[in-house]
């Protein structure tokens, strides 16, 4: 009896607010948050300052100044007159450009490996292992070094250039290709490749919806190729071949004239998209061997070849294990390719690099840097998740 | 090398956000530490590059030697931060080096917003170019469609644009962060022209595989007057780094050598006595902030001007680099001390 009494006495004496776990909840979470805001007003007032005390000159103000130095690739008009913004443009352009070409190539090179490694062909799933355990298990760094200083450097030099065909050249400048000069008419090629591919996409649909209801299949690969190639070279034609090339010249130092694809970009797209690979191929492997044997024996009994049962069945399903991880890939490769400034190559951190050194303003560029690389993985990040909502399984 | 850099710059910016508002004087520091923390050139031979041993040896080296026998009556009061000419500065504002002896360009900009100061020119140079020999080329205005290779953040990078614009020539620059990147790559014939200061061009010709097959052009192009820099405010630390030098131009320019200086201290010559330390109740040197015998500690210890400059980059080293604009004053050259008196 006595315990019963105690416990009613406890229950009608108020409880302090103290004792309240939510109210503590709220409390912590109020104090951490004023001791973090606190502690990032400390280093931002302590960082003006001593930049005053240093007489070191502050803000972003010195973007809009005269570059004064030149950048070895670029992809849109830049000289020493323009502005530092224009150099850090260009250098977050090639960024882009490397990361964008070395995501869409690591991505098709590591599910060729991916899928390789689970073939039955005795050499092609070891060739696939090999690749794999070699690519993954060394640093990115010396894969950069092993493209730019093993490989590239021994091309020859300029006047001893490899020929290539449609009048290319190798040397250890990298390539020299013939340059596409577009003449007058060449913009209805164009519009005839857009109608193509307009005309695919329509195809297909019309193909689906009419085997949905009938059960009857369309030849849509076929008809894509005809439209896609077909009607542009049919236009090209038409139009009395509206296209020439610009070859390379042998010049004093190198060739001249031409498309310039530079050493230090091959290496850096290289060793990212081979280096990558390595890692998408085991997010693959991994998606495959994910999907219950079930499946597979499943499709077998219903009749459907292998080929169809890996592209229709296997392959949708084990996607959606293997978006997640895939995006972080994507993004290691886009923050790897900062590894471009060992060899050379102007990136947004090479040319922010430069900036930096030339004015002194390390804590604005540290900024922007960590500013544009939050930006697009962010971007990528938002892409690849909306991609995996596309690809969820959706519940009927 | 990327995180080391990053690592680096965020350091810099780290040590910028966190050090305390108060920084007592540098030689204070110095001497509460015992050595003197020197920014140095992570390897220009005949200027700053350390030898088989680990030693570290060359023109820029002995000038912070020399600061350290001043200070400490002994030169090996020194220790050396090898830097990249993108991380010199930033490593001297945020008090991670005393002073930075790299061959680094005096240019208004980097006098007065950097928040350093440049004290005194100890190297007159130019920028010059450096071809193969088998390309055929005798001046620089030959060199249009060249690839130039040259280090990031330098003002050679800079002068190198001015010039080919001016010149209405085209180029392709290779650019490197560091300048061992620079010579391999150039070496490799990944470029065909290589540019920097003359003095700098000589010394990495001496490092390829084949010197003899390099030939450096004619032309200057630039002004490059180098010297030692520092912390701009704190005005003893910035006149103790001026006089080492004007000191040991002061000594050759009397004749005092590490060979004659004791004897130099019983010599007649009033001017001699009073630049030695010898003269009654002088307060020379302590209003420095040193000791009355800093002159005749760093000829002691290091020589004077002229001998730092034969033993490391002149006649008697490999590179035979000519006085030229660096004789002294009455000698047709620019090296002018004011008196020490």
């Amino acid at each position: 009896m006595s315990l019963v009494e105690n416990s009613d006495a406890r229950a009608d004496r108020p409880s302090s607010w103290l004792n309240d776990a939510r109210v503590r909840g709220v409390i912590y979470q109020v104090l951490v948050f004023v001791s973090v805001v606190a502690f990032i007003a400390w280093i931002v007032r302590n960082t003006v300052e001593n930049l005053n005390r240093l007489n070191i000159a502050s803000g972003f103000g010195f973007l809009n100044g005269r570059a004064g130095f030149d950048l070895g690739q670029s992809l849109v008009p830049y000289s020493s007159d323009s502005t530092y913004w224009d150099a850090l443009y260009v250098g977050l352009l090639n960024t882009i450009l490397v990361a964008g070409i070395g995501i869409v190539t690591a991505t098709i090179l590591g599910f060729l490996v991916g899928v390789g490694r689970l073939s039955r062909n005795w050499l092609v799933a070891r060739l696939c292992t090999v690749y794999v355990e070699f690519f993954r298990n060394i640093p990115p760094l010396l894969v950069i070094f092993f493209w730019y200083f093993g490989v590239l450097s021994i091309l020859p030099q300029p006047r001893e250039s490899i020929e290539l065909p449609f009048g290319g050249y190798l040397n250890n400048r990298g390539f020299k290709l013939a340059k596409p000069i577009f003449e007058d008419g060449f913009n209805l090629v164009l519009v005839a490749l857009v109608v193509g591919i307009v005309a695919t996409i329509l195809l297909a649909r019309w193909a689906k919806a009419r085997q949905m209801a009938t059960g009857q299949q369309f030849p849509v690969a076929w008809s894509a190729l005809g439209l896609i190639i077909g009607l542009p070279v049919a236009a090209f034609l038409a139009t009395g071949s509206p296209l020439s090339f610009e070859y390379p010249q042998k010049g004093t130092f190198n060739l001249t004239g031409g498309v310039q694809i530079g050493p230090e970009f091959m290496s850096l797209y290289l060793a990212l998209s081979f280096y990558t690979a390595a890692f998408i191929a085991e997010i693959v492997r991994g998606g495959i061997l994910g999907i219950s044997k079930g499946q597979t024996e499943a499709a077998y009994s219903l009749g459907i070849r292998p080929g169809p049962t890996m592209r229709l069945v296997i392959i949708p399903q084990a996607l959606r294990i293997i978006i997640p991880p895939l995006t972080s890939q994507y993004l290691n490769l886009t923050k790897n390719s900062s590894l471009a400034i060992a060899i050379g190559y102007a990136d947004l951190v090479a040319v922010g690099g430069t900036i930096l050194n030339q004015t002194g303003q390390a804590i604005e560029i540290v900024a922007i840097w960590m500013l544009i690389y939050l930006a697009l993985s962010l971007a990528t990040s938002a892409f690849m998740n909306w991609f995996n909502s596309k690809m969820a399984l959706v519940e009927r | 090398m990327k995180t080391k850099l990053i690592a680096g710059l965020l350091g810099t910016a780290a040590a910028l956000a966190f050090a305390g508002a108060a920084s007592a004087a540098t030689l204070d520091d110095v001497k509460a530490k015992g050595f003197v923390q020197c920014g140095a050139n992570t390897g220009l031979a005949g200027f700053g590059a350390p030898d088989d041993a680990g030693n570290w040896k060359g023109f820029d080296i002995d000038f912070c030697r020399a600061l350290a026998a001043a200070i400490f009556d002994d030169p090996n009061a020194v220790k050396f931060s090898p830097l990249s000419a993108k991380e010199r500065f930033t490593a001297l504002q945020s008090g991670e080096v005393d002073v930075l002896a790299r061959n680094s360009t005096w240019t208004i900009s980097r006098d007065t917003s950097l928040g350093l100061d440049f004290r005194a020119v100890n190297y007159y140079d130019g920028q010059g170019f450096m071809v193969r020999k088998d390309l055929g080329v005798s001046s620089a205005l030959q060199l249009s469609g060249a690839s130039v290779c040259v280090q990031t953040g330098t003002t050679t990078e800079l002068n190198l644009a001015d010039y080919f614009k001016a010149n209405n020539l085209q180029y392709n620059p290779v650019v490197f962060e560091k300048q061992e990147d620079v010579n391999a790559a150039y070496d490799a014939g990944r470029c065909d022209v290589y540019t920097t200061d003359q003095s700098g061009l000589y010394s990495v010709r001496l490092t390829l595989k084949d010197p003899d097959n390099h030939v450096v052009l004619p032309e200057i192009i630039s002004k490059e007057p180098l010297g030692p820099v520092v912390r701009h405010g704190d005005n003893q630390w910035g006149d103790i780094v001026a006089w080492v030098h004007y000191a040991m131009l002061t000594a050759e320019e009397f004749g005092i050598t590490q060979a004659n200086v004791e004897e130099m201290k019983n010599s007649d010559n009033p001017e001699i006595k009073r630049i030695l330390g010898m003269e009654a109740d002088t307060k020379l040197g302590t209003d420095l902030g040193l000791t009355n015998d800093w002159v005749a500690r760093i000829v002691k210890h290091v020589g004077n001007y002229g001998e730092v400059f034969e033993r490391n980059i002149g006649q008697g080293s490999d590179l035979k680099i000519a006085r030229g604009l660096n004789a002294l004053w009455n000698k047709g050259g620019l090296q002018y001390a004011p008196p020490i008196r």
